[in-house]
């Protein structure tokens, strides 16, 4: 051990499998889902580099046409319900959260574990659903399809996600609870980290929002086994109250994914510029605002359906209103720079990745929320590019940027930091070559959900599938420097960014109750010009 | 749709440009700002990288001015989109007076057209250049979504109700009809094509001749268009029985359904509806949802009796305002 003094923390504070598996701290939680959603990740990553190579040829060559319906589907399903939804919250903030308000755990840690293995056993289903025969609905489920026209495994799906639901909805209630309750002596609301801001309203919104999915997936079942006539016309159904019904979940549930991430971006930004962010109330409340708001705009997933003319207006209207706190945090990250004293460090670099994928993500959101453009750019790539920029994008960028911020945090080790710069690059750059083809080909009219294609849309499909390999390297290379740090990497200080917050003033790893003596605060958050520069 | 590679779709209907004009509006607006931001960041990150480890810059809390500047000046802009979008969309929406109508059924996995005078397609549709067309579709199964890109519309077909587009086509030629909503297996194969012909030719293919033939064939009225498709919904009528309660003289056991469409019809619960294309079908199929004030809920439903074709033929009948007044 070279001299260096092993002290207790959360990682050798006990040994064994049940230690881990009956665990009720927090940081080993967030663990177990760390490697939860990479393996899930893992998995919806070859089902996209299938679907990616079946697009490499207008014809149908590789995949026949409802093995290619099963593959999107299920990389559908499995990234936005076990990876994209869950990365952030439940790794990141299940880890950080208590430490950030300097609280010992979460305020129910049992329920916390609880919430685990929920994930777990709808991870398993979901993926039971998909070995014994799949599903071919899109993760949309639209009825009457899924729920009469469709003869694959939706109902396993279905209760798949049900199961993983009441996770999202403990951990958000649990954030709730904590960030209420646990606060250090001195960390008022206006002196919280954005982090924790953002994760309490991305909480709002999973407790709010995930019942109703989790009531549509129970109609749905209902009405495949029993024909209860609840969505198809043919047994007296409305087909779109389904629309209705899942999108007032699913549109609020892009910010489940944006919002934490939002989150992550502000504590990078600030720690690798020293600067307090610029504007941080409205950064605060922007967070609010957008969770609020998020809530009023799920019809604009249905301008063309014929719905009446006045109610699409509303909802256009709204969907600008919403536009505009996302906007505000933009502009206050940027501001933020100004100034600074600016360091490239990898998570940095993710960070500012981040900012151009999300601004590109977010102002092509304008041409879906803009009604006459919207009906010809719906259900075409133009949209698989929108919300690939926003989701993946944002949600991956800030995930990775954080993942690596806080890694020295979590593992007590460092990483190659040359490595990981350069998979910060390989990333943004697959990325856009990946996505950014596939606007042009939804304006051109290229509908989503085709296996096979016209001719003219090849040459665009075939550079977005050579992005698509770009990326997936990009994605390799921390999985496997990250691993290797965790045996070889340098051992990490208590704050080698020489960061605020709470989180960074305990060793790393911390401690089993996070912190020696009780912390209490006396600044606002981001304080940098009140630090001393205490790097390490 | 011949050439092999583009950056920019056809544009070959009237809305077309319309669109185009807002997207392109759109492109330059989200250009700029994409670029100010991106430039913004570089600049900021160059000029402002950290010289020293033990460099601290002086905070700079905010400004409140800086914030309502970019938070009035974004909306105003999304303002302009919003009302601009709303424009052409309504435009989209209502569809000319003198539109041709053709109605539409999306089934997995083809398209069924049919041309008022009658005239039947599968995954094909052929129109005059510079006429404009109504669709009224329907789906017999899930909902399927009609997309012309070139046109640049799209609407669902939504089994249970019928939904409407118009479109009127600027350019002879041939484009792409595509299914946009995922529909199942075949959803990439439910794909048609439109044919824009010059007005001539057009009629020359209605009336089956070779479309080279141009000349002597006289243009369809309209009229007798509406007349054909109501010919075979008055055949319907007859043959379902439709005629032996729903006839103009007193004491029938239906109500009249002459000069019914389009008109408000007092209901039994007090309330009143207007006999459009979906109170029609809905009467039909359920026929007990909702009773004319006077009379009895006897009306046996025809679900599974007609298809969407013949629900179709009959409200063209309906549309006549003659029905139920020629009794054989």
């Amino acid at each position: 051990m070279n001299g260096v003094e092993t002290r207790t923390n959360y990682l050798n504070a006990e040994y064994g499998l049940l230690s881990w598996l009956l665990t009720r701290d927090h940081k080993r939680i967030a663990i177990l889902y760390l490697v939860s959603v990479t393996i899930m990740f893992a998995i919806g990553g070859l089902f996209a580099a299938a679907v990616r190579l079946e697009l490499l040829t207008p014809q149908g060559d590789l995949l026949a046409a409802d093995t290619y319906n099963k593959m999107f589907s299920m990389h559908g399903i499995i990234m936005v319900f076990f990876f994209l939804l869950p990365a952030i919250p439940a790794t990141l903030g299940n880890f950080l959260i208590p430490m950030m308000i300097g609280a010992r755990d979460l305020a129910f840690p049992r329920i916390n574990l609880l919430s685990w293995y929920l994930y777990v056993i709808g991870a398993l289903f979901t993926l039971y659903a998909m070995v014994t025969g799949g599903v071919d609905t899109g993760w949309t489920f639209y009825t009457p399809f899924s729920t009469t026209a469709s003869n694959t495994n939706v109902v396993p799906t279905a209760i798949g996600i049900f199961i993983n639901g009441f996770s999202g909805i403990l951990t958000g209630l649990n954030f709730i609870v904590t960030i209420h309750r646990m606060r250090a002596p001195g960390l008022t609301w206006f002196r919280l980290p954005l982090f924790v801001w953002a994760h309490y309203a991305t909480s709002l919104i999973q407790v709010l929002g995930t019942p109703v999915l989790a009531i549509t997936l129970v109609m749905v079942a209902l009405e495949r086994a029993f024909h209860f006539g609840i969505f198809d016309p043919a047994y007296g159904g409305d087909p779109l109250l389904f629309q209705h019904l899942f999108w007032f979940y699913s549109h609020p549930a892009v910010y489940i994914m944006i919002l934490p991430a939002m989150g992550v971006i502000s504590e990078l930004v600030t720690c690798f510029s020293r600067k307090s962010i610029f504007g941080y109330s409205f950064v605060a409340l922007s967070s609010v605002a957008i969770a609020v708001l998020g809530f009023l705009v799920w019809a604009h997933h249905m301008f063309v359906t014929g719905m009446s003319v006045y109610a699409a207006m509303i909802f256009s209207f709204i969907s600008f209103g919403v536009a505009i706190p996302s906007a505000v945090k933009v502009f206050n990250w940027t501001a933020t720079l100004y100034k600074g004293s600016i360091s490239y460090s990898a998570p940095m670099l993710y960070a500012l990745g981040f900012i151009g994928l999300f601004t590109i993500g977010g102002l092509t959101g304008l041409f879906l929320a803009t009604l006459g453009v919207d009906v010809h750019v719906t259900d075409t790539y133009f949209v698989v590019a929108h919300f690939h920029y926003v989701m993946v994008g944002g949600t991956i960028m800030a995930y990775l940027g954080g993942l690596h911020f806080w890694w020295p945090k979590i593992t007590g080790r460092l990483y190659p930091e040359i490595w990981a710069r350069i998979s910060a690059a390989i990333v943004f750059l697959g990325f856009n070559l990946t996505f950014f083809p596939q606007f042009i080909l939804g304006y051109l009219g290229m509908p989503r959900r085709y296996h096979v294609y016209p001719d003219e849309f090849q040459v665009l499909n075939v550079l977005s599938t050579a992005g698509a390999s770009i990326l997936g390297v990009g994605y390799l290379l921390p999985f496997i420097y990250l691993g290797w740090s965790m045996r070889y990497g340098a051992l990490a200080p208590a704050n080698p960014w020489g960061a605020t917050g709470l989180e960074w003033e305990t060793p790393s790893p911390p401690p089993t109750e996070n912190f020696e003596t009780p912390p209490v605060v006396t600044r606002p958050a981001y304080a940098y010009d009140l630090e001393e520069v205490t790097v390490g | 749709m011949a050439s092999n590679f583009a950056l920019f779709p056809e544009r070959a209907s009237t809305v077309a440009g319309e669109v185009d004009a807002l997207y392109l509006f759109l492109v330059a607006v989200s250009g700029f700002f994409a670029v100010l931001i991106a430039a913004l960041v570089v600049v900021f990150a160059i000029k402002y990288r950290r010289r020293a480890e033990d460099e601290r810059p002086q905070a700079i809390h905010g400004s409140l001015a800086l914030e309502l500047a970019w938070t009035i000046i974004p909306f105003g802009l999304a303002m302009v989109m919003f009302f601009w979008g709303a424009k052409v969309y309504i435009t989209l929406a209502v569809p000319p007076p003198n539109a041709m109508e053709v109605f539409v059924v999306g089934k997995q996995w083809m398209w069924k057209l049919q041309h008022l005078e009658g005239k039947r397609e599968i995954n094909e549709l052929h129109v005059p250049v510079g006429q404009p067309i109504k669709l009224t579709m329907t789906s017999e199964d899930v909902i399927h979504s009609f997309y012309v890109p070139a046109f640049r519309i799209k609407q669902d077909a939504i089994p249970g109700r019928y939904t409407t587009a118009w479109f009127e086509p600027t350019k002879v030629g041939t484009y792409h009809l595509f299914c946009a909503e995922y529909c199942g297996t075949e959803h990439a194969k439910m794909i048609g094509r439109i044919v824009v012909m010059e007005p001539a030719e057009y009629q020359a293919w209605l009336a089956g001749t070779a479309t080279t033939a141009v000349a002597a064939v006289p243009a369809a009225k309209p009229e007798d268009q509406q007349a054909a498709m109501a010919a075979a919904g008055a055949e319907l009528f007859q043959k379902l029985g439709c005629v032996s309660c729903h006839r103009a003289q007193a004491g029938a056991l239906g109500p009249s359904l002459a000069g019914l469409f389009g008109h408000n019809v007092a209901l039994q619960d007090g309330s009143t509806v207007v006999a459009d294309e979906d109170y029609i079908r809905e009467s039909i199929l359920n026929p007990q949802a909702k009773i004319v004030a006077g009379y009895q809920p006897i009306m046996p439903t025809f679900k599974g009796l007609v298809n969407e074709e013949q629900l179709m033929q009959l409200i063209a009948y309906i549309k006549t305002g003659k029905a139920g007044t020629e009794t054989q």
